[in-house]
């Protein structure tokens, strides 16, 4: 499947959309600047704190580190998974296996019905967006509110979110107010302290009422079968503890061996995602509500989801599943940030999501998504478990041109220039062929420089919007002959 | 010592002048140059965009033609990258030409990297007055991890007001074929750091790196934004001939 339920315009037309939308651009650019600058500073205080013995460790200590939890957990995956289904069934959950996106929708769908629930309130959760469950479950008569306040925004707008962490990021204030003020039937104000209030009110409601409360999990620990929920908001405690059943839709890479691994990856993901130490929330769910306390849903469930995840163990490509998904790629991505999340087509964006989108889902889809970045590598800079994504995008690109999903234009073209630059002679007359080439459209400019402004065929592309320089009359190869045994002074 | 000039295919082809001042630069300090013939491109056209049989075709001619070489030095932090970074991982799985290619790879220098680290410059004795500003390669910082050996030769030269970058972490959208491909995006990128580095109101765009100066100078040109793109080696090389 592709991971896409309704028909969307191609690539470049979402590009296209997206660039001429200086509202989205202004928005996204803010946004992601504060969040580069947070992790940024969080991770100088952590480095000078552990300068002084007060962190766990430097980034770098701790990158490391997690790449080593990563890396043996899922080396290790059947014996963890195992191990956590004991350890939440122990602790009186029930433990659901998905392999699809069709049987997460169906065993969720069949909890519901069971338990006659009408109404669901839900935590801000990756892997519930990846299956488009409340799509699905809205079919089967049942309201679902987005409880996160991005969420909550985005679902209003009938979108997908647009960035792993803030999926609102592309909002602006007053588009925010103009939604609400639908809600609410009268005009509101775009203040900070008027919206928070008014999403406030409206979801207290929603989660009093709730009968099912759903949410994602960032980790699970496995030797003691205990979900862990980030927020900033408390609405993953309301959503877990109110209605009288939870389900945890999660990710089967999501599992970490224990609490000292746990302790590693939570020093990294809220700095590397939002700058802050530690999030306002941390929930840590073991069970549901045992006999004798006040709160905490009688039923948990917990789906462990493969959907396509299992692609990727075992190949060149494993280390994808390391992705903590704190979004510091997408906010340090050049292209990103210039062109958002929904441009990308794909729930999951940016530099993560151009790798693994085609790789969940199959690589005949998302295809095009590979192509979308200059491999400047900000996102591995920055990714706190150190995935090597740019050279992902290289190696993807590897696949899509050998399965021939290159335009057979561009695969031709490159094969005949490569053919010819292969030969050193060719090479050199292929310099002279340019040279002719391009005179034939230069023009000189007022420096005596002469450039190029409307080239044809897939040059075209680039002097739409910029100049090409004209190859040089005598080239260095030609000019190394007044250099050779030459001195300089 | 003896150096093997590596030009790059966008050097030779349009800025064989920066060529020609590495050529000046490294003779000026004892070195002798050869530029063997049989040089072309490192490849990395053809591994970006995912042709990795033809570019490790590049990595093997690359290998042939400086096989003899004690050092190879390039005017371009990304070319320099792709032969440090990637040509060890094409040839991770073969037995034959594994070790020879790491060996090539160690060997091989970034034009700046090679006067700071090697011939341990910092003060090449240019002068050049004019406020500059220096636009960071992402592969050059990136994966050959030289950030600050331009800096360094720069903030020596006398009469340069050397200006900080604003934004060093962002790239300027070239991304070879990237630029043709997705030209829109590449745009929008050079557009935003473009807007960046002449918030600066230097009046040099210097970069150690032919790609993104080309790119930038095509954008400025056709904006009209001005702020002359040059080559670092052109720079110093111009700023020791100006004393």
């Amino acid at each position: 499947m592709s991971g896409q339920p309704h028909s969307m315009p191609e690539f470049p037309e979402r590009i296209d959309k997206a660039l001429k939308d200086q509202q989205l651009r202004g928005a996204l650019r803010y946004t992601a600047d504060r969040l580069y600058n947070g992790r940024k500073n969080a991770m100088a205080d952590l480095n000078a704190q552990a300068a002084e013995d007060l962190s766990i460790g430097t980034l770098h200590d701790l990158k490391k580190r997690a790449r080593e939890i990563k890396e043996h957990s899922l080396k290790n995956l059947d014996f963890y998974l195992q191990q956590a289904a004991a350890n939440i069934e122990a602790a009186g959950g029930t433990v659901h296996w998905a392999a699809s996106a069709a049987d997460v929708i169906h065993i969720t769908q069949e909890i519901c019905h069971r338990s006659g629930a009408q109404r669901v309130i839900k935590a801000k959760s990756m892997a519930s967006e990846e299956v488009f469950l409340n799509h699905a479950l809205e079919g089967q008569g049942v309201e679902v509110v987005e409880s996160d306040l991005g969420e909550y925004i985005i679902q209003l707008a009938g979108e997908t979110p647009a960035h792993i962490v803030i999926p609102a990021i592309h909002k602006t204030r007053r588009q925010i107010a103009d939604l609400f003020g639908e809600v609410a039937g009268k005009e509101m104000p775009t203040d900070t302290p008027s919206l928070t209030a008014f999403a406030r009110e409206t979801l207290r409601k929603k989660f009093m009422a709730a009968d099912v409360g759903m949410s994602g999990s960032n980790f699970v620990v496995a030797n003691s079968g205990t979900l862990c929920i980030v927020t900033n908001e408390g609405n993953g405690r309301l959503s877990t503890s109110v209605p009288s059943v939870h389900i945890a839709v999660v990710g089967m890479e999501k599992l970490v061996p224990s609490m000292e691994d746990l302790s590693v990856l939570m020093a990294l993901l809220p700095r590397s995602a939002t700058g802050q130490k530690i999030s306002t929330y941390f929930n840590m769910i073991t069970g549901p509500r045992r006999p004798g306390e006040p709160d905490g849903p009688e039923e948990l469930h917990v789906i462990f989801m493969d959907n396509g995840r299992t692609n990727l163990l075992g190949s060149e490509y494993e280390e994808a599943l390391y992705c903590i998904r704190c979004g510091a790629c997408l906010n340090a991505c050049p292209v990103y940030r210039n062109i958002g999340g929904h441009a990308y087509g794909a729930i999951y964006p940016g530099p993560i999501g151009a790798v693994i989108s085609p790789l969940l889902n199959g690589l005949e889809s998302w295809n095009d998504l590979p192509q979308a970045s200059s491999l400047c590598g900000a996102c591995h800079e920055v990714c706190p478990v150190g995935i090597h994504l740019h050279d992902h995008l290289v190696s993807l690109r590897a696949k899509m041109a050998e399965q021939g999903k290159d335009s057979w234009g561009w695969r031709v073209a490159m094969r005949v220039w490569m053919g010819l630059w292969l030969k050193p002679w060719a090479y050199r007359l292929m310099s002279k062929v340019g040279y002719h080439g391009l005179k034939f459209f230069a023009k000189k400019q007022a420096d005596g420089r002469e450039i190029c402004t409307d080239l044809p065929g897939p040059f075209k592309g680039w002097t739409n919007t910029r100049n090409f320089p004209a190859v040089a009359r005598r080239t260095f190869h030609d000019r190394w002959a007044d250099l050779e045994g030459g001195e300089s002074k | 010592m003896r150096v093997s000039l590596f030009v790059t295919c966008l050097a030779d082809h349009f800025y064989p002048e920066v060529g020609e001042a590495v050529v000046h630069l490294l003779r000026r300090h004892g070195v002798s140059v050869d530029f063997p013939a049989g040089q072309t491109c490192c490849g990395q056209p053809a591994w970006n965009t995912g042709h990795q049989d033809e570019a490790k075709a590049f990595a093997l001619q690359y290998l042939k033609t400086f096989e003899n070489s004690e050092y190879i030095v390039m005017p371009s932090g990304s070319c320099a990258g792709h032969v440090r970074y990637f040509y060890p991982q094409m040839f991770k799985n073969d037995k034959e030409f594994f070790k020879p290619i790491c060996d090539i790879a160690d060997r091989t220098y970034e034009f700046s990297e090679f006067m700071v680290k090697v011939l341990g410059l910092k003060d090449i004795g240019a002068t050049y007055k004019a406020k500059a500003v220096y636009h960071n390669n992402c592969h050059m910082n990136r994966e050959l991890g030289v950030r600050d050996e331009p800096l360094e030769l720069l903030r020596h030269v006398r009469g340069l007001e050397l200006v900080d970058n604003p934004r060093p972490e962002l790239c300027c959208g070239f991304g070879g074929a990237f630029s043709v491909k997705m030209p829109e995006i590449s745009t929008a990128m050079a557009d935003e750091k473009i807007g960046t580095l002449a918030s600066t109101q230097a009046d040099l765009l210097i970069s150690a790196d032919g790609g993104c100066l080309m790119h930038m100078g095509g954008r400025m040109g056709r904006t009209g934004v001005q702020m002359r793109p040059i080559h670092l080696a052109q720079l110093l090389w111009e700023g020791v001939q100006k004393k």
